[in-house]
């Protein structure tokens, strides 16, 4: 035991991390290449559907358009794929592959679950195999599980290059971007993962469900699907709506110890790659560096505490009888008290919201890391692209204090950061933290919000907090003892999504398009390193700040009134 | 610029982003891996000539007493409805969980203390697996029951209990059905 945890906790973590690592350098130099338009290796076999594509779309990948232009590419694109979700989720009744027979959804769920899609949320106010038809999951959420990742990782490609060019006003071309996000990264990497999973046994058919005899006599419906193929790229793709209600804890989901370390993979795969690709493109593989490990030493320490708590567990089950605390409620065997808080904390420190144990049953303070990583903005490491973008947004701020206290004109980069780029950054940082505290206090006194909460006391309000923290953040995950599929919840929460995504995502382009526009002036004695261990503490400073300041009293509301309750006995 | 410019490229892309990512990637994924994996893509089901008894995977709920029982299963209405899987998402002051615990305890009718996964819900309802210890515990009631030795049926145990895989990742555990299947011969 060290630090509360055991030593095969610390060998898992620290192989998770390796890999993770070791996996994430070249990645991100590759698709440095592809948002760059450079030749890579998939360019000879994927350039003819790219060109088809663009002659199809009728875009011309070269002529490139300032932020509104990228804005309004964002917007449409968004549009026309929420239209089409909707309409596929309310008719699917009458639609292809539906072996089941199962009905329409609600227009209040058919809402919520296109919005969630779409902004890349995942959340899931409906229980997957009761609820979707193979065709609405592999049609309707399966391309948006892709196309809205790709959005995420475009709209960063614009702050990147905002950062790097000077005295333009273009950022790139929308449909180009995402559209080579779509083929070259998340496609090639769905493929593989999916082979990697079918292997471990994840599922992947077309049949119906089939019913076995039990051994004791009972009949026992297993639900099927076509499954690897969506588990892939919902992890990849930070997206984390499953197939199943109990979504990677499912055993078609995740059956093996291997099947599980490779889906942890995929969560942070392309979040964490992207700081590389970021110094790649900006010319200086130190800034991406730094805030690669700016995200790592938030995120061990977070994890490793998730971990003990959950070891430590409830003392409640040992008063009923078990021979630990350690907290299995909720949990699988096969994945134990490690898998499932390393799970945990990756899931919510990326936007990514799958989850592989119930977050519910969670002990009072392990179920407040996976809150907390959400709180500070979906930046450590985060969704793919937005992760990175959302953290940019925090160099802002904190070259604007760092600046503040040394008396120096702040600088990114070699950008001035002005007044224009302060005020962006801080409704991006500071309007999605009112959206969450002012639908929490809606939810609590309200009578209809009250209505869905399951858990007794305190818990039922970190349900609540819980819920609107996730969808607002476009994270996904849920203490999901809370009964979201009302009318209520599906329109606050989706209310929250739509939100959480866009008042972060468009002062990010109207960032992006000021910085192109700027001068480069060259670094001078005076000019502030951003690469350096100073740099990378004073920036994890204001994350945790800004976080921890903005939700301590709710979470003492919630988490930790648990916790003195629990250990009162 | 405007919105009405957009309105091609944004449906079209849609369009054949749909065909190529909805469309033809998961037909390719289910034709690829049903040709390299015809039987983990399929649920790992488990045969008895024509009939279905169940998946290698998926638990199954087990109450008599010559039968190895797995975790406790919050699915409705009926425990391992590997139809309709759920977690209980009790909190950990909810009295329900302690009840559930207790009632488990009883059931089992064994010296407390029991390891933890023998009287905790999975997170799934559908959980395959328990630790070795839970197994280990259970093993004078099925021999009992069975009118069988111990040591048959710690046999059996051994036989379908994995380790950590390559001695590190995930936990030791117990496949539940495999078990039972062994004990009434119909998996050797």
């Amino acid at each position: 035991m060290m630090f509360g945890i055991t030593a095969n906790s610390w060998l898992q973590l620290g192989l998770y991390m390796c890999a993770l690592t070791a996996l994430a350098v070249p990645l991100g130099a590759f698709m440095a290449r592809v948002l760059s338009g450079e030749r890579h290796f998939l360019s000879s076999v994927l350039d003819p559907v790219e060109r088809l594509m663009f002659a199809l779309c009728g875009v011309k990948p070269e002529a490139e358009t300032n932020w509104k232009g990228y804005a309004l590419g964002v917007i449409s694109f968004w549009l026309a794929g929420f239209l089409l979700l909707f309409v596929l989720l309310m008719t699917q009744q009458w639609g292809p592959l539906n072996p089941q027979g199962i009905a329409n959804l609600t227009p209040d769920l058919a809402f919520n679950t296109a919005v969630s899609f779409v902004t890349n949320t995942n959340w899931q106010s409906y229980a997957g195999e009761t609820t979707m038809s193979y065709f609405s999951q592999m049609v309707g959420l399966t391309v948006q599980n892709f196309v809205s990742a790709a959005v995420g990782i475009a709209v960063m490609a614009a702050l990147i290059r905002g950062l790097s060019r000077h005295s333009t006003d273009k950022v790139g071309n929308f449909w180009a971007d995402m559209i080579r996000a779509n083929l070259y990264i998340l496609l090639p990497l769905s493929l593989i993962v999916t082979v990697a999973l079918a292997s471990q046994g994840v599922i992947q058919t077309f049949d119906a469900n089939v019913t076995a005899k039990t051994l004791e006599g009972a009949d026992q419906v297993i639900a099927l699907g076509p499954v690897a193929s969506q588990e892939a790229i919902k992890m990849l793709g930070t997206n984390g709506g499953g197939v199943f209600n109990t979504n990677s804890a499912h055993p078609f989901e995740n059956p093996t110890p291997i099947s599980n370390f490779i889906e942890m993979l995929s969560i942070l795969i392309i979040p964490a790659a992207l700081c590389f690709t970021f110094g790649k493109m900006v010319g200086d593989r130190k800034q991406g560096v730094a805030i690669f490990a700016a995200m790592t030493l938030v995120f061990v320490p977070f994890t490793v505490a998730a971990i003990g708590f959950e070891q430590w567990g409830n003392p409640h089950l040992v008063a009923a009888g078990a021979d630990t605390a350690a907290n299995m409620e909720g949990k699988e065997t096969r994945f134990g008290i490690t898998n499932s808080a390393i799970w945990a904390a990756a899931t919510t420190a990326a936007s990514n919201g799958s989850v592989n144990a119930m977050h519910d049953s969670f002990t009072p303070l392990g179920g407040m890391i996976p809150m907390l990583l959400m709180k500070f903005g979906e930046v450590i490491y985060g969704g793919a692209g937005s992760g990175l973008y959302g953290m940019l947004v925090f160099v802002i701020l904190t070259v604007f204090i760092a600046g503040l206290m040394v008396g120096r004109t702040p600088e990114y980069l070699g950008k001035k950061i002005g007044a224009y780029e302060i005020k962006m950054a801080s409704i991006a940082v500071l309007l999605p933290c009112a959206f969450v505290l002012i639908a929490t206090a809606l939810a609590v006194m309200t009578p209809l919000g009250q209505a869905g909460i399951y858990n007794p006391g305190a818990q039922g309000f970190s349900e609540v907090l819980y819920a609107v923290t996730s969808a607002t953040n476009n994270n996904g995950s849920a203490f999901a003892g809370l009964g979201a599929n009302t009318p209520f919840y599906n329109t606050l929460l989706g209310v929250c999504m739509l939100f959480g995504r866009f008042f972060v995502l468009l002062p990010v382009l109207a960032i992006a398009g000021s910085l192109a526009a700027k001068k480069t002036v060259p670094v001078s004695a005076g000019t502030l390193a951003t690469h350096t261990p100073l740099f990378i503490g004073i920036l994890i400073g204001v994350i945790v700040l800004v976080g921890v300041l903005t939700y301590a009293p709710a979470l003492a509301l919630g988490p930790v009134v648990e916790h003195i309750l629990m250990i009162k006995g | 610029m405007s919105l009405v410019s957009q309105i091609r490229p944004a449906v079209v892309s849609l369009g054949l982003l749909t065909l190529l990512l909805g469309g033809a990637y998961p037909l390719a994924s289910t034709a690829l891996v049903g040709a390299i994996f015809p039987n983990q893509s399929a649920g790992s089901l488990i045969k008895q000539g024509d009939t279905i008894i169940g998946s290698r995977l998926i638990g199954q709920n087990f109450t008599q007493p010559q039968y190895l029982w797995g975790r406790l299963s919050a699915t409705g209405p009926a425990p391992y409805n590997a139809g309709a899987s759920s977690g209980s998402n009790l909190g950990v002051n909810n009295p329900a969980l302690l009840d559930a615990s207790k009632a488990r305890l009883d059931a089992l009718n064994v010296d407390s203390p029991v390891p933890v996964d023998l009287i905790t819900a999975s997170g799934s309802g559908l959980d395959p697996h328990i630790s070795t210890a839970a197994a280990e515990i259970q093993i004078p009631r099925i021999a009992a029951a069975r009118g069988l030795p111990e040591d048959r049926i710690r046999a059996a145990i051994a036989a379908s209990t994995k380790g950590r895989t390559f001695g590190i990742l995930g936990e030791a555990r117990v496949n539940v059905l495999e078990v039972n299947l062994r004990l009434d011969g119909k998996v050797k």
